[in-house]
């Protein structure tokens, strides 16, 4: 498969691939925890700031990506704010791969999170009275019948994520560049061969995996959600 | 010190619950109409619902003491509770239920698995999954499930209210085991009396968020004054009786009640058995004088202690007799009242046409 793959593809497309699975996979599993906790502060709490909170969550949405792109630059280039700081325990994202894993991250949050949130909405709190009553405490109460019960939410916006992040361009661009094996994904990659002469072979391959990927996250999440949901009903 | 003692005010919205009522061992009844504050008053039990004011003690803990700012979560409470939409656990097995609290709880005393699955009679359905059970399967799962996470008291609100009357008829024998086995306190909430007659060894009626009556289930039956009684009560008084004899040659089983000896078609119980029976309120005939030649064979004879309210678009009236050590509840006409000279203190012999064997 490797071989067959390699041997159809140039060394660089197959960088891009490789390289945008990394960055799709780290820059979706590194927001999922924390698109867990802010669905269900959403979902559940009840504090001052929360229609705010639920704003910034979902302005990547909004927003131009390149706009996006550039607020991420201003903040965690080398010289921004949090950037600096970083910098200095060696954590760096300007113009490196975890840069574009950042940018995928924040692009692809809202939908993490509204995925998440909303199947917390759907959670029978009866449920969790219930489990309370049988001895559980709130953290109990969440591993044991919340987290079971928002699976296939969780499933949900952890593909959807992954889908954006693999299609993500505009705020990758401007906010890493778009350098052969560090910053350049498959988004990038077409791009790129679509500017130089002759590169619409490789621009038709590229978009053929584009597709063929996202198809077999859409298939594998619609697979795990069939088994959660047949546990559940079952 | 064991037992219960709850003395809360809570107001939601226009509704006031404030009421006080202490209970032991055995089964307490919380009888009222709907929106008379049971499931409020049963959900600051279990830490559901946190009083505005007030205390709750259980087995000398104090669980709520709102005057000291304490409030007890309900996971650290250990009281059981039975909901009356079962909530089981849909991402879970009937054995996971089961087992739910029993793992939370890591102990191994108290009443066992087996025990439990054979009480409830549910050993056939372990691996089946919540979806898939039957209203009545539900709810007996939820009790085991309660059961087994080792409470020192059961709050049961309504566990029969969403299930037909086929349903009722088979969860109640295994409810009866389970107060017959006393391993745990039970506060049972029903607006139902047929059930808390059964049931019950003590009522609390409540009315409108308050306590209108408490005490044994024979004493508040027979009181005309609650309200909330009056309108329920298909029957009358409820008494604990005895086996006393049978004589198959008739048919007849002779009972020893607190009111007198009845007699009732033949009872499949040993001699000395303890049996609940009801007396309705519609089947007791009232005459000044012992009937002679009649074909009644329960005659009592008592003393007229209450006559209940006049109502005028009422053609009839209850009347509380002293018969023996109990009471029976007499519902006649107004006109039979009047002609009859009936009025408390008056000794009059009840004629008893028929009685219900409560279990």
């Amino acid at each position: 498969m490797t071989d067959a793959v390699t041997g159809w593809l140039t060394p660089e497309e197959w960088q891009a691939l490789r390289l945008s699975l990394l960055v799709a996979a780290t820059g979706t599993l590194a927001s999922l925890p924390l698109g867990l906790g802010v669905a269900y502060l959403l979902a559940r709490g009840r504090f001052r700031g929360k229609t705010l909170l639920d704003m910034v969550v979902h302005l990547p949405l909004v927003l131009p990506p390149v706009v996006t792109g550039y607020l991420l630059l201003l903040a965690f280039g080398r010289r921004g704010p949090v950037g600096s700081l970083l910098a200095e325990v060696g954590i760096v994202f300007a113009f490196r791969w975890t840069g574009a894993a950042l940018a995928c991250a924040v692009m692809g949050f809202p939908l993490l999170v509204r995925a998440i949130r909303l199947s917390i909405e759907a959670v029978d709190a009866r449920l969790e009275q219930a489990a309370a009553t049988l001895g559980a405490n709130p953290l109990q109460v969440f591993g044991l019948v919340t987290l079971p019960l928002i699976l296939p939410g969780i499933l949900a916006g952890t593909v959807l994520c992954f889908a954006k992040a693999m299609g993500e361009f505009g705020a990758t661009i401007t906010f890493v560049s778009n350098i052969p094996g560090e910053t350049q994904t498959l988004p990038s990659a077409i791009y790129t061969l679509t500017q130089v002469p002759g590169g619409e072979a490789g621009a038709l391959r590229l978009t053929l995996i584009s597709v063929l990927v996202s198809m077999a996250a859409l298939v594998l999440s619609e697979l795990l959600a069939r088994g959660v949901a047949r546990r559940l009903a079952a | 010190m064991t037992g219960l003692a709850v003395a809360v005010a809570h107001r939601q919205g226009a509704f006031r619950l404030d009421a006080a009522f202490a209970a032991e061992g055995g089964v307490t009844a919380l009888f009222g109409r709907s929106g008379s504050g049971k499931t409020t008053l049963v959900n600051v039990i279990g830490g559901l619902v946190r009083p505005d004011r007030g205390s709750v003690v259980l087995d000398g803990e104090r669980l709520v003491d709102t005057a000291a700012g304490r409030f007890v979560p309900p996971h650290r409470r250990r009281i059981g509770y039975v909901f009356q939409e079962s909530r089981l656990f849909p991402h879970l097995s009937v054995r996971g239920n089961l087992l739910f609290g029993r793992r939370l709880a890591r102990a191994e005393d108290g009443i066992g698995f087996a025990e439990v699955v054979d009480l409830l009679g549910i050993g056939h359905l372990l691996a089946r999954r919540p979806n898939g059970l039957s209203g009545g399967e539900r709810q007996r799962v939820a009790i085991g499930r309660a059961l087994l996470a080792r409470p020192r008291l059961l709050l049961m609100d309504e566990p029969l209210a969403a299930l037909d009357e086929a349903r009722k008829a088979e969860i109640l024998p295994f409810l009866e085991r389970l107060r017959d086995l006393g391993r745990v306190p039970i506060v049972y909430v029903s607006h139902a009396l047929p059930e808390v007659t059964r049931l019950a060894d003590r009522i609390v009626v409540l009315e409108e968020g308050r306590v209108a009556a408490a005490g044994s289930v024979d004493a508040v039956t027979a009181r005309l004054d609650v309200a909330s009684l009056r309108g329920a009560r298909e029957a009358g008084a409820v008494l604990a009786a005895r086996v006393e004899a049978h004589d198959p040659a008739y048919a007849l089983t002779r009972l020893a009640s607190p009111a007198g000896p009845l007699h009732v078609p033949l009872v499949d119980r040993p001699v000395g058995a303890a049996v609940r029976i009801l007396v309705s309120a519609r089947d007791v005939t009232l005459s000044l004088a012992r009937p002679a030649g009649t074909s009644a064979l329960n005659v009592l004879a008592g003393t007229v202690a209450e006559i209940g309210a006049l109502v005028p678009t009422d053609p009839t009236a209850e009347l509380r007799l002293a018969c023996g050590s109990a009471h029976l509840v007499v519902r006649l006409t107004r006109r039979s009242l009047a002609d009859m000279g009936l009025r408390p203190g008056l000794p009059v012999f009840a004629s008893v046409k028929s009685v219900a064997l409560l279990d």
